[in-house]
């Protein structure tokens, strides 16, 4: 413990003192002395100069919730670069399916209003409304999205009016997202814009109830690698029908019936929890905070749905599936232990992996000592008990809040959801942690370090100190850690394979993290010639001495 | 694939579908990493840095840094200066670079930034130097940032010590990989002239891993080499889009004969590179490269009949896309199609002026263009192969052409950057990777009975 306050207070040294004044309050290491979570601050601004990993609103809301809406176009209203950075780069997997044909899925092109000088100047509505007239004549698609970047928002295009006039123009659903690149401090504030246009304006647009007999959706899936697809099958075999995964191969058509469902699942809590809450509020839809990263969290969260519902029949046929997959990957997954078993990792990695993936490293006997985010919130590290606590800044003031009401036709109580009485809602709720999210902390060990926007220079000071033997990450630290000798995987593109998440997710984990490790170039680092005078290099040579 | 792309003729005349050029920042922060000890700046929202950064860093797989002024919405109302003087403060302070190079955003460009007067205001300790250049997104392309960011190189740094000009060569590289910078240095070298390359990111885009981790790796020009650029006697500028206004600032800022090239790639291209500097400097032609020369035409010769008269798209910048379309004329071959994203009639003129030369007819030149205008014209008219960019493997799949990867970015494909295009052992890499290309697809369309062992 003294000895990693002592790490901690030698990394501070380098900084001014504004900055380690700031940066402190972003860095926890958990401790028993604690009762609960000690407050980390989050959600506030980077420093400039620091190299921070956090992108900006622009980049959560197009680049993760609307951009993997399969059926609708989305135009990048600015100039270029935006629009191409965040063409084809996250690996949102679609496909077609029975409500999206191939001709209707548009995730392969990039659409940019490609703003130039005179349209800076003289303003970029007309060129919008055009290149939307084009699309709409050349693609037929069923709707389009428009997603701004920074300078829209100080040339002021009114793309809200845009929108409205092409949706009566074309017939189609046109909406506008005022994502500028400045608004809040991370890809957070995209997250909650995105989230509040569809909550508005597309989710209870249909009356199509999927078929069966638990219609459930899952948000803040974004089918990374194929990863929503492994859950699918996996809910499937379960008994359920799974409604709508949320964005990732959605389709806007299902979307607009994702009121219909009985359950909401919630994966990814900070890029989609805000559309869970104002489901609650406005259509009474209970959510559960799953995670299907790990084996043995994937059992968890499936036995946990299985007890929603309260059915026999689902609770059997879940336990089947539970026994069934688990036994078919054990040997598998015993074979890589014997390499991952004691291996210490960092995790930085989305709005709730860097929690997620702790599980399935627990199943490879592996374990996180150092975990954090880019654009997390306390609630996502502390638990949500604490949100009423969280103060508003300028920043966050700047996003707007949703005060939605229930819907006086739609609205049902949690319990009819979920075919249950009053009495055994209230009884599940106390089981089952309904509405609910603990946040990363609970899982984590003692002495361990959690840390809100880990900056490059924190990252190479803990890795020099602490010397992990694996770091999951984004493939802008993957090099910097690999030059120091520790094997990284990207974790936002899986280092481009997957599916990892559900149970085949656990195995293709376990087998690329095995050959992270094992790679047999990592014992060659140290040239022939220079072994004679350094027969021991310790860790930089030995990472795979398994 | 691609199913939801309409048949025949569209309308699209505004914006841009499926882009061949990206912003200006990336050309900027890719050129600063060419100065050793160099820490890039984005000002602007942390975004574009975060972009930038990892674009850069799918195409090198290695470290690309970068800090950022991390505008918020205040910034963006009341402008980035402090952002800015904050910025250079705790970058000195906690990154201790040699130099900080800024570049702008279309955030800060909209707001009008003034960024020559918040460096003044800045602190910088002694010894450290911070230079900038403007990059907005809404003007030219990532070539055009590179380009700029080369400019300020010159107006910041170089100077000449006088009338007399010592006996060196300025090489502005254009924007290449770093296997093409060390392969420009080893020619010239080999020629035993000296030379100035700026930009040079080899030792900092391709450093060895060794497990002894260095913020800024040994490669990258220095400061006191740019300084000392002034002092050169001729300055050869590699690619127009990319290098010219570098040069022409040094010869007008430092008397520096600038000598307007094409990217080296391909064998004319070489020969126009080689002889500058023989011409200029009188040097002597190695033997080593004698041979290289005599072996790209021993093969040429030998491989001819792989692709003589096939029809190629070509795609990408325009620096790159000039000297390819040459080279490939050279081999034999029809440019059907030539495009480049980034804007500049330029281009237009010098592919057009290529092609007739050569005598052909048919074949369709555009700046500014995008790959959804590509794809219209192979749907019309097909062609034998496609090279280019990652981003054409999507037609490459749907129209079932070949594609030859080359340029930036190529995201799908590793090791590229440490592999020359350029000289005359990067012809011979490129007729190897255009030839295999169209034999592989022989192979893979051969009936068994004509399926055979030697081709």
């Amino acid at each position: 413990m003294d000895g990693m306050e002592t790490t901690l207070e030698e990394l501070y040294t380098q900084y001014p003192d504004t900055v380690k004044k700031n940066r402190k309050k972003h860095i926890v290491i958990k401790s028993a002395a604690d009762e609960s979570c000690p407050q980390i601050e989050a959600n506030t601004r980077t420093i400039p100069g620091i190299i921070s990993q956090r992108g900006c609103a622009y980049a959560g809301c197009k680049g993760v919730v609307v951009a993997p809406i399969k059926d609708m176009i989305t135009i990048t209203h600015g100039p270029v670069g935006c629009g191409y950075y965040s063409w084809g780069t996250r690996r949102n997997k679609a496909r077609a399916d029975s409500t999206t044909p191939k001709d209707k899925i548009y995730s392969q092109l990039c659409f940019t209003t490609d703003m130039q000088e005179p349209d800076i100047v003289f303003g970029g509505d007309k060129k919008l409304a055009r290149m939307i007239d084009e699309i709409v004549a050349a693609f037929h698609p069923r709707g389009i999205n428009i997603c701004s970047t920074c300078p829209i928002g100080l040339i002021g295009d009114d793309i809200g009016a845009v929108a409205k006039a092409a949706t009566e123009r074309h017939g189609i659903q046109v909406l506008a997202y005022a994502c500028e690149g400045y608004k809040g401090v991370s890809q957070s504030a995209g997250h909650h814009i995105a989230n509040n246009n569809i909550m508005q304006n597309v989710i209870g647009k249909g009356n199509e109830r999927k078929p069966g007999k638990h219609v459930i959706n899952v948000l803040g899936e974004y089918n990374i690698g194929g990863d929503g697809w492994e859950q699918e099958r996996i809910l499937k075999d379960c008994g359920y029908t799974v409604n709508c995964v949320m964005t990732g191969d959605a389709s806007y058509e299902n979307i607009k019936n994702l009121h219909l469902a009985d359950l909401n699942l919630v994966q990814c809590h900070r890029s989609i929890n805000y559309i869970a809450e104002m489901m609650e509020t406005k259509y009474g839809t209970p959510w559960l905070k799953v995670n299907f990263v790990g084996v043995e969290a994937t059992n968890e969260s499936l036995r946990q749905m299985a007890k929603c519902f309260s059915d026999p029949e689902l609770e059997k046929q879940t336990g089947e599936v539970i026994a069934r997959e688990t036994a078919r990957i054990e040997p598998a997954l015993e074979q890589f232990r014997k390499i991952c078993r004691g291996k210490k990792a960092f995790a930085f990695v989305g709005g709730s992996r860097s929690h997620h993936y702790q599980h399935l490293l627990k199943d490879l006997g592996m374990e996180v000592v150092v975990a954090g985010y880019e654009f997390a919130h306390r609630d996502d590290y502390e638990g949500r008990q604490v949100i009423p606590t969280i103060k508003s800044d300028a920043d966050s003031k700047n996003i707007p809040e949703l005060h939605l009401k229930p819907d006086e036709k739609r609205f049902r109580e949690g319990n009819e959801y979920l075919n249950l009485s009053k009495e055994q809602f209230e009884a599940l709720k106390k089981e089952v942690p309904l509405n609910y999210y603990e946040g990363m902390y609970p899982d984590m060990k003692n002495g361990d370090i959690m840390i809100d926007d880990c900056n490059h220079y924190e990252l190479e000071e803990l890795i020099k100190k602490l010397r992990p033997d694996l770091i999951f990450t984004g493939v802008r630290d993957k090099y910097i850690a690999e030059k120091m000798g520790i094997p990284a995987k990207q974790m936002h593109s899986y280092d481009y394979a997957g599916p990892y998440a559900g149970y085949n997710g656990a195995i293709n984990f376990a087998n690329d993290v095995a050959h992270t490790l094992t790679t047999p170039a990592w014992k060659m680092i140290v040239p022939p010639w220079e072994r004679i005078e350094e027969p021991d290099t310790g860790k930089q040579e030995g990472a795979s001495d398994a | 694939m691609l199913e939801c792309v309409p048949e025949g003729k569209t309308e699209h005349t505004t914006g841009k579908i499926n882009p061949a050029k990206t912003c200006q920042p990336i050309g900027a922060l890719y050129a600063s990493l060419g100065i050793h000890g160099c820490l890039p700046h984005s000002h602007g929202s942390q975004g574009c840095c975060a972009y930038h950064r990892m674009h850069l860093t799918r195409h090198f797989r290695d470290q690309v840094l970068a800090a950022s002024s991390s505008f918020t919405e205040g910034a963006s109302v009341f402008g980035g200066a402090s952002n800015l003087k904050t910025s250079i403060k705790n970058i000195f302070k906690i990154y201790n670079p040699d130099i900080i190079a800024v570049h702008t955003t279309c955030l800060s460009e909209t707001i009008g930034d003034d960024i020559p007067n918040i460096i003044k205001q800045s602190e910088i300790p002694e010894g450290k130097i911070v230079i900038h250049t403007n990059t907005p997104s809404y003007v030219g392309s990532h070539i055009t940032g590179f380009s700029n960011m080369c400019k300020s190189m010159v107006a910041y740094l170089a100077e000449a010590q006088g009338e007399t000009k010592k006996e060196q060569v300025n090489v502005i590289p254009g924007f290449v990989n770093p296997g093409d910078m060390r392969e420009m240095r080893r020619i010239v070298t080999a020629l035993g002239v000296k030379l100035v390359m700026f930009p040079d990111t080899s030792g900092v885009l391709d450093a060895p891993l060794t497990s002894k981790y260095q913020m800024y790796p040994e490669g990258g020009t220095t400061i006191a080499e740019i300084r000392d650029s002034g002092n050169s006697e001729v300055t050869l500028a590699l690619g127009a889009f990319a290098s010219n206004a570098a040069a022409d600032l040094l010869q007008e800022k430092c008397g520096v004969t600038g000598i307007p090239l094409k990217l080296p790639i391909g064998l004319k291209a070489t020969d126009d590179f080689i002889m500058a500097v023989k011409d200029w400097f009188g040097a002597d032609i190695p033997k080593e490269i004698a041979i290289e020369r005599g072996q790209v035409i021993d093969t040429l010769i030998d491989t001819h009949f792989h692709y003589q008269g096939k029809t190629v798209a070509i795609f990408g910048d325009p620096d790159h896309v000039i000297a390819m379309t040459e080279f490939v004329i050279t081999m034999g071959m029809v440019p059907k199609y030539v495009l480049t994203g980034t804007p500049g009639k330029e281009f237009e003129v010098t592919v057009t002026k290529m092609l007739d030369e050569a005598g052909i007819t048919g074949s369709r030149v555009k700046a500014e263009g995008d790959l959804f205008d590509l794809h219209e014209w192979i749907r019309e008219e097909k062609v034998d192969l496609m090279i280019g960019t990652t981003y054409g493997k999507y037609i490459a799949r749907t129209e079932d052409i070949p594609l030859v990867r080359f340029g930036f970015p190529i995201l799908d494909r590793a090791v590229h950057p440490l592999m020359p295009v350029v000289g005359y052992r990067g012809c011979l890499r490129l007729i190897e990777q255009i030839s295999n290309a169209l034999l592989e697809r022989r192979d893979r369309d051969a009936l068994d009975e004509d399926f055979e062992l030697v081709l």
